[in-house]
């Protein structure tokens, strides 16, 4: 709080508004200290003041965005210098009044680790959607602004906001501190700062710090530390109730095991970092290229990279073997993508290496960053700047391709690549059911403290009562009564001594109360439940050869409780295989009469015209609309053919292909008639779509051949067709659009456009009555394509007069060569081109669904799984994906929210749910709620308005199912407004009531937005699955995140726990696999807590009888082994292959699925009860043979063995009643166990040093030993067995019935109707 | 992070299709129980069956036990009474070694005692189970001469002075029960064999033949019986006897056999010689005269509990066979699933 006002009261000298902002400034630094005074305790009082802020602030901005530009530009370079302040926006004076409040508040939360988080979500963000990023900070006042707002009202959103501040903190480090790298003088590059070398380390340790680090990293666990504390205990001399090597042989058992483990991955990894670091690359060396190693590549160097070699370092590229400067890479190692992508070298650098001469150069760049789709720097060459950028740069571990040579300068090097800052594991997540089990472990600590005191008070009672028979009590004497230490104390401390070391040795001696071991038994569980999971064969994709992975070992029971599955459509729900279709030239549909057996005729023909002139040939063949064919035939007249000329010219042309042609010999082998004159070009791009049209466009004729930097080759028609590229504004997400300047041979210049219907018939040629005519159509045909799911483009040109052409060089040159706010100029320049476009038409595109998909998407609903299906298209093109998937149907009550300002999203929400009588959420609910994020959760929140409003959600949704089922469809347009505004809570509201829920038109981050957005209003689990880098973050946020094995690279992949080749798995993950594992690991919990709980609660009651002095009546060995050993394997076997169901019924019945959503398996009843179970228990191992040998001659060994071996069959027949699938390895493991510990035992008793030796042949020979053993089993479980079965009688769960249904259907089916059948 | 990239590579590269097997398909041939109502009662009706006349055998067996149990610390001590003059009194009584403690008792045989008759002394609220006592032992001295100097367990009675090591070290050897008994009927003394009283695996392996006693009970306090320096460990039965020790606080040892018959309603004189210092704290010795069946000595509790067990068995048999007579649930009839409950009601 405090922080606030000294913030504001030295900011204020500083801010010199401008005259016009005086009024507002004014009053809005008042409400800002008033802001600043309250925010940090109250919700309340800054909602209050948010409206009139808002006001101020929307003014502001306006006034802000047309006039201030130049200024924001000034202001950024002293802003820079106040450090902590760097990472405020280029705003005036008053906006930075406004952030450095704000930047104190978030100063505060920003901790190391989250800031790498952050920092790696920005790193991850798609190609295409870096703009979100761009956007705040481009220093678009609006969008930081309304950020300010919500890090005042909902600290969560912090989080997202800090990402941004992080951006912008990295975007304007270059500027305080930017990275100059002198080209071939890596001495003067290095001197000043030392960048880092060229080696990498990826391993952990060195053999040196190997086992102080090791034990360091493994003692993070607390359980370890327990451990360790425990077996510390028993050291000391007092309270050594176990031996010594024996207590410490379990820690020393998992912590080898443990390093060994590691010690193996990490000399491999040191095995693979020596390989990478030995490898070597030419490098000039006074004046010539030599080989050098790797490792000593420094900074500043210039390196020659020849074909299919991996690049060292991240570099800029000088030169490559291509005149135009082009170099292919293949970034497989970096995001995965197969294709190749296309790099260039500055022309002018390219120049100056070809005529040989050695440079020298200064490059200005960044600091290094993990972003690998950003990179901006500049060049300077005798005094000449040129920009750098993304495409002028090649990253470490990618490949080149299709290039003789290639010469960089390395930039940044070793630890300091792209590749390298990027190489962290996504964050680990936790399983729902151990944070529940952790809760239970608490109470068994509190379970073992009262044992503790009692033992310990009991003790204190005793001492008192016997104080002064100490002496000659024969069973404990204090002191010595030997001449030398006459009088000295034995092992007594006094009684407030002793009764607390009492207290530590029961600890000691009760320590598996906390079962340690479950941690262990449970990873080793999911092991082997994920050896079954990719070991399925249903769930095996044999069209991408891929199993199912399981990457992260730490969740397999969330998949049996997830509540809400998040869905990527494209390459998710589709095969993102796109396909071209349809298109529309000129007013007139092309492809839509196409009929299969009716054109075929025709279309030969047509391929025969075609074919004669082709010299080209694609790999993948598309069947040509026949007509279309014939309009490109005619000759070159007319508006029409005009049209389909450049419609077609923009395809093959406005995108960023690149053509592969590659002399494959194969062609020989197929079209032998035809000739090796066949070539085959394959295409590779970033973008599938693109793809599909230039190959659409090829198939028509005109076959892209050729791309360089400066030009293409369009092969029209079997005429090459050589275009000079003037310039190239990339497709983003907020123009929407991609347009290309071309220069044709007869010098007439021309934009072409492509880009989505919304955003281009905004900027069509006006007041033209032809144009109108075409525009309808066109219109009508687009509507047509995207309610028939197919994506759409639309295509327009326009030719460029001199004297634009000469405006736009201009500002593109300067935009281009900007360091600073490239893209938004580069937006700005692309808007003066992209005006008063003629329309050619459109195409449409079919991205399949993949198969089996409506399937899983019913199955899954019916298991009572939520889908959401978020996506970055159309609303039209997701509500027809949705309708085609099952997701939508008929029946259904659509809402659609797409509001383009926060108060008309607001009225929509609200409408939607008066209508649908949606109840909204407790308000009071959301405050505490906010204020348990924000602060420390001093505020408890009270119970009953929880349930209560938890309970109103409920009715609301029961009561919106009575006006059949609804569908929410929202756009990511009002999602901005929504979720960065307080009116979170009301769609959250409208969401959970409707069965489903379509975002389209949603940015990456966005994605991840409405998945927290479930995640922390609701306990439900989440699932997201995609393909994509975009989808990145999504997966990282929900609960359980799962990849798909697609075409766009394996980003999503590596950030997933769960990863697969098909959508149409998912039903089989979740409905069985998960399902399983659900029920097997709850089981497992459940079982071990009761497991050793039951044992130890056995030594608490013989403790009571041996004067609270902790004996033990069973050897150390048992004890020890006892968890270990004993009872151990029969849990592991059985959480990994007990199956309470078959597959087939699981699938058959999906609401069989709602156990988990019920917890059926693990929860605080079932736990309370277990723990009952296992006081009866413990109470009839105890008495059962303390009644059989009262007054007898029994010793203590007779009796430990006794007690070792009946609760080793109690647990285990209590195991066996539980289990519900007997396989041969559940009989071996389980009775094997028993025989294991009577082998151990005869074992243990045959050695003549222990003083236990011989007991168990003594005792074998009594009768009595073996009824009792008998009695304490069927007196221990019958209360188990009746309680089951009156359960099973009176309150059969759904689970049961339908495994009654399964094994009886198949004995009726073994023994019912063909009796015959036993007998042969 | 890069070898964990390599691994999951590799086995992407490698990867077909799963080899089938029922194994990694889960599904091994199984057994599936599920509790039908013929296996629920069969299973309660046979635990029945075998519980009840195991534990009327049992019982039987128990009854068939013939005890006399004398209580005789108070009887054998010149002062009765709990105020501290007599407690000072009874301390001094048997502390002082040269007092008669010679003290006779008059038993009754109640029923015919059948060969052999199995002598015990019975000491309650001793715990021979403490930590302290249990742990203050050293097996390896007790087994081989070469580790006579093997004390450190035995604290606080490992040595005498000057370092000399005492053989048999330790809390529970020091502590051996002393008191002796002679069993005499009216006409003629009943022998007590006092041979093979103690565990053979004892005699044979854990105690050295070749380990004789050494400055045992030389110093003060005395804290039981003495040993014959002549006998090798492995041969003092009583001390093999004692050093088992018991596994809670009232505990039985043996202290011989008699291999003659007592008739019923014999008298029988018993000549205590009262030793063993249990006055110091609240403990009481027992002599305990006992026949043994298959069963061990008197106790009704394993019958009880096995007759217990198989009524209530019978019983819930009894019941869950009304129950699904009266209310039968069709097994694994859909009807009854939650959801199909629920929309019935709907």
């Amino acid at each position: 709080m405090s922080s606030g006002k000294p913030l504001l009261s030295t900011s204020e000298p500083s801010s010199e508004p401008s005259p016009h902002l005086h009024h507002h400034l004014r009053h809005s630094s008042l409400t800002i200290t008033s802001l600043g005074r309250l925010c940090h305790n109250t919700s309340v009082s800054s909602s209050v003041t948010e409206g009139t802020q808002d006001n101020n602030l929307y003014d502001l901005n306006e006034e802000l965005e047309e006039g201030l530009k130049e200024e924001l530009e000034e202001d950024i370079t002293p802003l820079g210098d106040t450090g902590v302040l760097g990472n405020s926006v280029g705003c005036p004076a008053f906006l930075r009044t406004r952030k450095r409040f704000k930047s104190a508040d978030l100063q505060v939360q920003l901790t190391p680790r989250e800031r790498k988080r952050l920092v790696s979500w920005g790193g991850a963000t798609d190609p295409q959607h870096v703009w979100t990023v761009h956007e705040f900070s481009g220093a678009s006042p609006r969008v930081v602004s309304s950020g300010i707002q919500d890090t005042l009202n909902k600290s969560r959103r912090s989080e997202r906001f800090l990402q941004i501040s992080m951006q912008l903190k990295e975007n304007f480090a270059h500027h305080d501190n930017p990275r100059l790298i002198h080209i071939n003088d890596p001495k003067r590059t290095n001197d000043k700062f030392e960048f880092s070398g060229n080696e990498i380390r990826t391993s952990k340790y060195t053999i040196l710090n190997f086992l102080p680090k090791n034990l360091f990293i493994q003692f993070h666990r607390v359980a370890y530390l327990y451990f360790l504390a425990i077996a510390a205990l028993n050291q000391l001399p007092p309270l050594a109730v176990f031996g010594r090597t024996v207590s410490l042989f379990p820690l020393l058992f998992v912590l080898t095991v443990t390093a060994v483990k590691d010690g193996y991955e990490d000399w491999r990894r040191h095995r693979s970092d020596r390989n990478e670091n030995n490898r070597e690359a030419l490098v000039l060396q006074s004046g010539e290229f030599h080989p050098k190693r790797w490792k000593k590549i420094q900074a500043g160097e210039v390196v020659k990279i020849c074909y299919d070699e991996t690049i060292p370092c991240d570099m800029v590229l000088l030169s490559t073997s291509d005149p135009s400067g082009i170099a292919y890479i293949q970034t497989m190692n970096l995001d995965g993508e197969s294709n190749l992508k296309t790099r260039y070298a500055r022309q002018e650098t390219n120049k100056l290496v070809f005529d040989g001469t050695i440079f020298s150069g200064v490059i200005t760049c960044e600091q290094p960053n993990r972003n690998i789709y950003e990179f901006t720097a500049n060049l300077e060459i005798k005094g000449q700047r040129f920009p750098l950028s993304q495409s002028n740069i090649i990253l470490r571990g990618c490949q080149l391709k299709n290039t003789e040579w290639a010469i960089g300068v390395v930039v940044y090097a070793g630890q300091e690549t792209k590749a390298m800052l990027n190489s962290a594991m996504s964050p680990a997540k936790r399983s729902r059911l151990e944070t529940y089990m952790n809760r239970e472990t608490l109470w068994l600590s509190v379970f073992l403290l009262i044992m503790c005191l009692v033992v310990a008070i009991g003790m204190g009672l005793w001492l008192n009562r016997h104080k002064s028979q100490l002496d000659t009590l024969p069973y404990y004497r204090k002191i010595y009564f030997e001449k030398k230490k006459f009088g000295k104390k034995y092992k007594y401390y006094g009684i407030p001594m002793e009764t607390f070391f009492s207290f530590l040795s029961s600890i000691i001696v009760f320590q598996i109360m906390i079962p340690i071991s479950l941690y262990i038994t449970m990873e080793l569980v999911r092991l082997g439940q994920s050896y079954f999971m990719i070991g399925d064969r249903h769930m095996y994709d044999s069209s991408s050869k891929s199993r199912f992975q399981c990457r992260s070992l730490n969740i397999n029971e969330d998949l049996g409780q997830i509540r809400y599955v998040f869905s990527d459509k494209t390459g998710t729900l589709t095969e993102n295989k796109m396909e071209f279709r349809k298109a529309s030239v000129w007013g007139k549909q092309y492809g839509s009469t196409l009929s299969v057996d009716g054109s075929l005729d025709t279309n030969i023909g047509a391929e025969d015209v075609l074919e004669g002139r082709r010299k080209w040939k694609l790999k993948s063949e598309i069947t040509p609309d026949s007509e279309l064919l014939k309009l490109l035939h005619k000759d070159l007249s007319g508006e029409e053919r005009i049209a389909a000329h450049e419609f077609f010219l923009t395809l093959a042309a406005c995108n960023t292909v690149v053509p592969i042609p590659t002399q494959s010999a194969s062609s020989s082998d197929t079209d032998t008639t035809l000739g090796a004159s066949y070539g085959i070009i394959n295409y590779q791009g970033e973008s599938p779509d693109e793809q599909a049209l230039v190959a659409a466009a090829s198939a028509y004729g005109y076959t892209l051949f050729e791309r360089t930097s400066g030009h293409i080759v369009v092969d029209v028609n079997g005429e090459k067709l050589r275009l000079d590229v003037l310039g190239l504004h990339e497709f983003d997400s907020l123009r929407k659009r991609m347009s290309v300047v071309i220069r044709f041979p007869n010098d007439t210049v021309k934009v072409l456009v492509k880009g989505a219907d919304t955003s281009m018939f905004s900027i069509l040629k006006k007041d033209h009555p032809d144009d109108d005519h075409t525009k309808h159509a066109t219109q009508s045909h687009l509507n047509e394509y995207s309610s028939e799911g197919l994506r759409t483009l639309v295509v327009a040109s326009r030719d460029l007069t001199g004297e634009e052409l000469v405006e736009w060089q201009c500002t593109y040159e300067d935009a281009s060569t900007s360091l600073t706010d490239r893209s938004i100029k580069l937006r700005q320049t692309a808007a003066l081109i992209e005006c008063n476009l003629t329309l050619l038409g459109a195409t449409a595109i079919e991205d399949k669904l993949q198969e089996g998909v409506p399937e899983a998407i019913e199955s899954l609903r019916q298991a009572g799984i939520k889908v959401w299906v978020l996506t970055g298209d159309k609303q039209e093109t997701a509500i027809s994906i949705g309708l085609s998937c099952k997701l939508l149907t008929a029946d259904m009550e659509q809402i659609i929210i797409n509001g383009n300002s926060e108060s008309e999203c607001r009225k929509l929400l609200c409408d939607a749910k008066a209508k649908f009588c949606v109840k909204s959420a407790n308000s009071s609910d959301q405050i505490s709620k906010w204020i348990k994020n924000t602060e420390s959760d001093y505020l408890e929140i009270p119970l009953d308005t929880k349930l209560s409003s938890w309970q109103q959600q409920h009715a609301g949704q029961e009561e919106g199912a009575s006006f059949g089922p609804l569908a929410l469809i929202i756009d990511g347009n009002s999602l901005v407004y929504i979720l960065e505004k307080d009116l979170e809570s009301e769609l959250f509201d409208l969401a959970t009531s409707c069965r489903v829920v379509l975002c389209c038109r949603v940015a990456p981050l966005q994605k991840a937005g409405i998945v927290d957005l479930i995640k922390c209003r609701s306990d439900d689990m989440t699932l997201a699955i995609g393909d994509g880098a975009n989808d990145v973050s999504m997966i990282q946020m929900a609960d359980v995140g799962v990849g798909i094995c697609g075409q766009e690279g394996r980003q999503a992949v590596m950030a997933s726990d769960f990863a697969m080749g098909q959508f149409r798995f998912l039903k089989r993950l979740l409905l069985v696999h998960g399902h399983w594992n659900y029920q097997r690991i709850g089981y497992l919990v459940l079982y071990n807590f009761y497991r050793n709980a039951v044992f130890v609660l056995m030594l608490f009651w013989y403790i009571l009888y041996t004067a609270f002095s902790t004996t033990s009546a069973l050897t150390d060995w048992s004890s020890v082994f006892y968890s270990v050993l004993y009872t151990s394997l029969p849990t592991i076997v059985v959480g990994i292959m007990d199956k309470d169901l078959s597959h087939k019924t699981l699938l058959k019945y999906p609401k069989l699925y709602a156990a988990g959503h019920r917890q059926e398996s693990y929860n605080m009843s079932l736990f309370w009860i277990t723990m009952l179970d296992m006081l009866w228990q413990s109470l009839v191992l105890f008495y059962v043979p303390l009644f059989t040998y009262r007054n007898s001659s029994i010793d203590i060994w007779s009796m430990g063995s006794l007690w070792t071996i009946a609760v080793v069959i109690l647990v285990n027949m209590h195991l066996a009643m539980d289990i519900q699938r007997w396989v041969f390895i559940t009989h071996i493991s389980l009775w094997g166990s028993i025989i294991v510990t009577y082998g151990c035992m005869v074992v243990l008793d045959s050695i003549p040093v222990f003083p236990n030796y011989g007991t168990i042949y003594h005792l074998a020979k009594s009768p009595a030993y073996w009824l009792s053993i008998l009695l304490i089993v069927v007196v221990g479980l019958l209360p188990r067995f009746v309680l089951k079965v009156l359960q099973q009688i009176f309150w059969p769960s759904d689970i049961q019935i339908a495994r009654e249904a399964e094994i009886l259907r198949k004995r009726r089916r073994f023994f019912g109707p063909k009796p015959d059948q036993i007998s042969s | 992070m890069s070898s964990g990239d390599e691994i999951s590579q590799t086995i992407s590269k490698k990867s077909k299709k799963p080899q089938y097997s029922r194994f990694t398909q889960q599904e091994l041939p199984a057994c599936k129980p599920i509790l039908t109502p013929g296996l629920v009662i069969t299973t309660l009706i046979s635990i029945g069956i075998i519980f009840i006349p195991i534990g009327l055998s049992s019982l039987s067996a128990s009854e068939n036990v013939v005890e006399i149990v004398d209580r005789y610390d108070d009887a054998c001590v010149p002062s009765t009474g709990n105020d501290e003059a007599a407690k000072r009194e009874r301390l001094s009584f048997i502390q002082n070694a040269k007092t008669n403690k010679t003290c006779i008792r008059n038993l009754v045989v109640p029923k015919k005692m059948k060969h052999p008759i199995y002598v015990y002394y019975q000491l309650d609220n001793f715990y021979q189970n403490h930590r302290r006592y249990v742990k203050s032992r050293s097996d390896r001295q007790y087994r081989s001469p070469k580790y006579e100097g093997d004390t450190k367990t035995c604290d606080p009675e490992s040595e005498i002075d000057d370092h000399k090591p005492i053989v048999p070290c330790g809390l529970i050897a020091w502590s051996l029960f002393n008191d002796t008994y002679g069993i005499s009927t009216k006409s003629n003394p009943v022998p007590i064999n006092k041979k093979d009283i103690a565990w053979g695996s004892d005699k044979s392996s854990k105690f050295g033949s070749n380990v004789y006693p050494k400055n045992f009970q030389n110093q003060d306090p005395i804290g039981g019986g003495k040993l014959n320096e002549s006998l090798p460990l492995s041969e003092q039965e009583d001390l093999l006897v004692w050093m088992r020790t018991a596994a809670l606080p009232n505990f039985r040892k043996l202290y011989g056999r008699i291999e003659t018959d007592l008739e019923a309603n014999e008298k029988i004189s018993v000549v205590i010689q009262n030793n063993y210092n249990t006055y110091s704290f609240d403990s009481r010795k027992q002599l305990v005269l006992s026949t043994t069946t298959w069963i061990g000595g008197k106790n009704d509790f394993l019958g009880k509990a096995y007759i217990t067990v198989g009524g209530i068995c019978l019983f819930l048999a009894i019941a869950f066979l009304l129950t699904y007579v009266i209310k039968p649930r069709p097994l694994g009839d859909p009807a009854y699933l939650s959801w199909n409950l629920n929309s019935a009601e709907l």
